[in-house]
């Protein structure tokens, strides 16, 4: 829908709207089921960021992903019991899931219903603002989904994290 | 001299406009006499034979509301500029049923002052149209542009949706109303609503959107399309307006397309000013940015597995 073009069709506009109509929706009932499990089970411990010394502990992971994975280093921060994700993967997983989700999400309803949109916000169009925030916002989502999907080829073995995603259980290196 | 050549403009102008509001006082004052049964619901008039005042209800379609008429293009004539003068007395003659009734091409055709307007390439895209292939003479330019009320509004500064209302209005006249629409047909009219229920967000394309957006086809040489195509050749493809080549920019905002396609801002400057079209509303910079940024998270993914694989190996 951003790129679409009448010329080159890459895919039928309004197949391509059905389709993030219908993502959108099944991104939200997803979320929800996320939400009621992150509050209901002990697992929302996991989200709990802890800020003080959180650069230094960023910057380790991220020098590991850079150049100590190369060199067979051990992981800085191995999955415990009671820390399942790195500090790198708990600052984005935090951003990702309690921040740019909900604001997709939101503004994605939005612009469902674009009637129940204010439809003057500020000095122009409340629903240009809606789909400003969603497109930018939306671009960073896909990034970060794109980054995690590689990342999980970075387990014990390729497979392994898909296999964790499943059984719940780590493997280790 | 310059002082008083001046002067003598001034002078001029205003005898001028004077001149020109005073006939249309005297022309409004001369309507007065077709209006005061005209301009309403009932008339009077006294029995010549009984001596008795009687009241009779107007017939709908020869009422002319005072107001609509004020505000409308031919607002300064006479009722006789375009009616006979013999209605001038009651009751009026049988044989004036048979009055031919003028065209917008009678009067506006080879007009300098209308040139602008270009009323003969509408009269040639109209006898292409479906209004006049289907229904030959039966349909004439007062079945949309009522000559009592029409007042121009493409061509004006009104809003978007204004125009829009007032441009549906004119179609749903016959095509909401089955009285008027078995004028010149026998078959049913076509439910409107359940016809387009293909439409996403129906009601928003209703209201924000012409129905000669999609139903006309587009003509550079004129402003508003006027040759209606048949339902087959409507436009379906979303494209058509969601793109940034969007059509609508040579059909609804083509007066109002003055500030261009700006490549470095968004798409469209003029939609977005007055709507919001999917599509057509889109910022280059945040395209390119886009395109850009997921280019370089690739390459990040490729050159990382890249090395991961080759440090592997060794």
């Amino acid at each position: 829908m951003q790129y679409t073009n009448p010329a080159n069709p890459f895919i039928r506009f309004d197949i391509a709207v059905t389709m993030h109509n219908i993502s959108g929706m099944l991104l939200t009932a997803n979320y929800l089921v996320f939400l009621f499990g992150t509050i209901t089970t002990p697992n929302g411990r996991f989200y709990k960021l802890t800020l003080k010394g959180l650069i230094p502990r960023l910057i380790k992971q991220f020098t590991y992903y850079t150049f100590g994975i190369f060199k067979h280093e051990p992981v800085p921060f191995p999955v415990t019991k009671d820390s399942k994700f790195n500090p790198l993967q708990q600052f984005t997983y935090v951003a990702a899931m309690f921040v740019l989700v909900p604001i997709v999400i939101i503004t994605g309803w939005a612009l469902l219903y674009p009637e129940v949109v204010l439809t003057k916000f500020i000095s122009g169009s409340g629903l240009r603002v809606n789909d400003f925030i969603h497109v930018i916002i939306g671009f960073f989502v896909s990034f970060f989904m794109f980054v995690h999907i590689y990342f999980c080829t970075i387990g014990a073995t390729f497979v392994s994290n898909f296999k964790s995603m499943i059984t719940g259980f780590h493997e280790s290196h | 001299m310059q002082y008083l050549m001046a002067v003598m403009l001034i002078i001029l102008t205003s005898v001028s406009i004077k001149a020109q509001t005073d006939k249309k006082a005297e022309n409004a004052k001369y309507n007065e006499k077709c209006l005061k049964c005209h301009g309403q619901s009932k008339y009077k008039y006294t029995n010549s034979e009984t001596g008795s005042d009687v009241t009779k209800r107007m017939y709908i379609e020869t009422i002319i509301n005072r107001s609509q008429f004020a505000e409308s293009n031919h607002k300064s004539f006479k009722c006789t500029d375009c009616h006979s003068e013999d209605y001038d007395t009651f009751p009026h003659p049988g044989r004036l049923r048979m009055e031919i009734k003028y065209a917008c091409i009678d009067c506006h055709g080879g007009d300098e002052k209308y040139a602008k307007f270009k009323f003969e390439k509408i009269e040639t895209e109209f006898q292409a149209s479906v209004h006049s292939t289907k229904h030959s003479e039966d349909f004439n330019c007062w079945m949309c542009h009522n000559p009592h009320t029409y007042k121009i509004n493409a061509r004006s500064d009104e809003k978007i949706k204004d125009i829009v209302a007032y441009d549906n209005a004119i179609c749903l006249n016959c095509h909401a109303d089955i009285t008027k629409y078995q004028m010149l047909t026998d078959k049913v009219n076509p439910n409107i609503i359940q016809k387009h229920q293909w439409l996403p967000n129906q009601a928003l394309h209703f209201k924000n959107v012409r129905c000669i957006e999609c139903h006309a086809r587009t003509n550079d040489s004129i402003l508003v399309a006027h040759n209606i195509q048949p339902k087959a050749k409507a436009v379906r493809r979303c494209v058509e307006c969601h793109s940034t080549n969007s059509r609508l920019m040579e059909t609804l905002y083509k007066y109002k397309v003055r500030e261009g396609r700006s490549k470095a801002g968004f798409y469209n400057g003029v939609i977005m000013n007055e709507g919001y079209v999917i599509g057509a509303n889109r910022n280059y910079y945040l395209g390119l940015i886009s395109i850009i940024m997921f280019c370089c998270v690739a390459a990040g993914i490729l050159i990382h597995a890249s090395l991961r694989i080759i440090k592997r190996k060794k």
